[in-house]
């Protein structure tokens, strides 16, 4: 049996709002072993960038609701308080390129000087070192080593990206999580990057969450796929089966919007919107949408393993 | 088929940008000699990365942008000069459809009164015929009930919801010509098809033209009869949908094609070929053929010495391209 790298389960996390308690991410399992990549897909609003921030615990101060268990290597990080999580977790393990990172660069800081700043921080290593750490970084991500002493204003967006793609992964961390990495640049910048992230996967046995809305995309890099829809992961499936034969219902329609290039199919969509997250219905939160609804899905459907790990949050699976 | 709706030759728009201590004209040349037609009914769709000048000729047809050279002809009437008071019958002849429904609402107007406007500016002064032509846009949007969502605000909405009050408004005066820039990139997976179908219903039930202006290739195949690819503020490669997809010429259309990804678990095991560079400055594009540096046929002495001709290789399938010739 293979090494499980990292476990999450019956994670959960609300927010506190003005209007009530926002359920972002709710009772959510899922695992993945060393170097697997596993996409998490949904619509915007859907809790996916919440679930990467409840991982890495960089959560903003309203959080009312935070329990749950995530397992790296065996050792459940939620027993760490926030000092030892910083700074043994956070970065060194754990890395993380929020949505845009592209624009958190500093525009009036030398790339390279951004970039060693943990090295030189975390693992107090000389600027001379750390800097030709940075080069080697830059060389991986396709991007001439003399952009060190450049700025980031000088740089196209696909290259920003990769920089922040190079800068996550200067502290060697075990497990990345890409939060939409590639939504806002161009066709072929975004297969560049695939490219580039696809041979640092093949190369170093990294674990990697891809977040992305873009279910074309996600096979560009997904091993496992996981669907989310309003707080919940509705289907966990892996890459063979589920782009040929996804199992929730939600997971299908979705499917069906997706338009293809090389076979016809004919287009669909879904009628109405995914409910608001303060106040989610009691069963099954896709019903109202859903063309199989019974009534049955007036109750929270359970998980229901298809496989030893693959799941569907469906009563449709429901042996009776 | 009769004469085309819209003739559009060798337009061109650039924008003058101060350089230098000196004071010297440079300028962004953003749409440069760009042809096409558009015939009744028909939508087209214009593809191209971000700053290859594919919302520039976008306006520049619907003459929100003066051009700077090049004829734009509609309904056989030579508009590339009118000046802006007498253009007032060509916008009630086209409509607008934005990128970002949000941004292209007004927030502090009901719904009601967005769609009043243009009525109200373009003359129609009976108040019951206005709410009529109200009501009927909505439910061609598929707003409906009506009542439902003729007092809300735009914030009221959700986002496919204002994409089709954004699609009302660009339609209520019953335009010929509807030009859609980006109308789904803003907006999720599952809700994109839907407005993209109700686009193309407006198509075919009202026989509205539209130029649909996308970055996304994967769509135009099921919302468009006609492709035109651009790159560098110029059309590299025409041609009719299917034979565009299935038979790409243009080394830029077959780079691009071949990124695109299906949802296809095998992806993940291969590396693509992408051609090397970024596009083009457009203020200081590169000499002859723009895509010359990052071609992978690239010809020395050719590719880099003049400008390839378009060249109508088959039948109505024209490419910019040395490699035709």
């Amino acid at each position: 049996m293979e090494e499980e790298h990292l476990s999450v389960k019956n994670l959960t996390m609300y927010y506190r709002t003005m209007k009530g308690e926002v359920k972002a991410v709710d009772d959510v399992s899922f695992s993945l072993l060393k170097g697997e990549t596993m996409a998490l897909i949904g619509e915007s609003g859907c809790g996916k960038s919440s679930l990467a921030k409840a991982i890495i615990r960089l959560m903003p101060r309203n959080v009312s609701v935070y329990k749950g268990t995530v397992l790296l290597n065996g050792v459940n990080l939620m027993d760490l308080d926030e000092e030892e999580f910083r700074r043994k977790i956070r970065w060194s393990k754990i890395a993380y390129v929020p949505q845009a990172a592209l624009n958190s660069l500093n525009p009036i800081v030398k790339v390279g000087e951004q970039m060693i700043e943990p090295l030189i921080l975390v693992y107090r290593m000389s600027k001379r070192e750390a800097l030709e750490k940075a080069a080697g970084a830059l060389r991986k991500v396709s991007i001439s080593e003399s952009f060190i002493d450049h700025y980031p204003f000088e740089l196209s967006g696909g290259m920003k990206q990769r920089i922040t793609i190079a800068t996550a992964l200067l502290v060697n961390p075990e497990l990345i999580i890409l939060d939409e990495p590639t939504s806002s640049l161009d066709v072929l910048t975004q297969a560049n990057i695939m490219n580039i992230l696809k041979s640092i996967k093949w190369e170093r046995d990294l674990s990697m969450i891809f977040i992305t809305h873009d279910i074309s995309l996600s096979s560009e890099l997904a091993d496992k796929i996981a669907v989310m829809y309003a707080g919940q992961i509705v289907e966990f499936n892996v890459a063979e089966k589920f782009y040929s034969d996804p199992k929730h219902p939600y997971s299908q329609r979705l499917m069906e919007s997706v338009p293809t290039l090389r076979t016809d199919k004919k287009l669909g969509f879904i009628p109405g919107s995914p409910p608001s997250l303060l106040n989610p219905p009691k069963g099954c939160r896709f019903a109202e949408r859903c063309p199989f609804a019974f009534n049955k899905c007036s109750e929270d459907p359970p998980i229901i393993y298809l496989d030893e790990d693959f799941y569907v949050k469906c009563w449709l699976y429901a042996k009776e | 088929m009769g004469a085309p709706l819209l003739l559009v030759e060798n337009l061109k728009k650039y924008f003058e940008v101060r350089r230098g201590f000196l004071g010297k004209k440079v300028y962004l040349k953003a749409v440069d000699g760009v042809s096409l037609t558009l015939v009744r009914g028909e939508a087209i769709a214009i593809v191209g990365e971000s700053g290859c000048g594919k919302t520039t000729l976008g306006k520049t047809i619907l003459r929100l942008y003066e051009p700077t050279g090049g004829r734009i002809i509609f309904d056989g009437r030579d508009i590339t000069r009118l000046r802006w008071k007498d253009l007032k019958w060509y916008r009630c002849e086209t409509g607008l459809v934005q990128q970002d429904p949000f941004g292209a609402l007004p927030p502090f107007m009901t719904v009601k009164r967005i769609l009043e406007e243009p009525l109200i500016i373009n003359g129609v002064k009976s108040k019951r015929e206005r709410e009529e032509r109200i009501y009927r846009a909505l439910e061609r949007v598929k707003l409906t009930p009506v009542e439902d969502f003729i007092n809300k605000y735009p914030h009221m909405l959700s986002g496919g919801q204002q994409q089709r009050l954004v699609i009302a408004r660009a339609t209520i005066l019953e335009p010929k010509i509807v030009v859609a820039d980006e109308p789904v990139s803003m907006l999720d997976a599952s809700v994109r098809i839907e407005i993209l179908k109700l686009l193309q219903e407006l198509q075919q039930k009202y026989n509205q033209s539209i130029i649909y202006i996308t970055h996304d290739l994967s769509t135009t195949k099921y919302f468009s009869e006609r492709i035109y690819i651009m790159y560098a503020a110029q059309i590299i490669e025409s041609a009719s949908t299917s034979e565009l997809l299935w038979n790409p010429m243009h080394p830029y259309t077959k780079a691009l094609l071949n990124v695109i990804p299906d949802p296809d678990p095998g992806n993940r095991l291969i590396i693509k070929d992408v051609p090397a560079g970024e596009p083009p400055n457009l203020m200081s594009p590169p000499s002859s053929c723009r895509f010359h540096p990052r071609c992978p046929n690239f010809m020395k002495g050719v590719c880099d010495a003049r400008e390839p001709p378009t060249i109508e290789v088959t039948k109505e399938h024209y490419v910019k391209c040395w490699l035709y010739d």
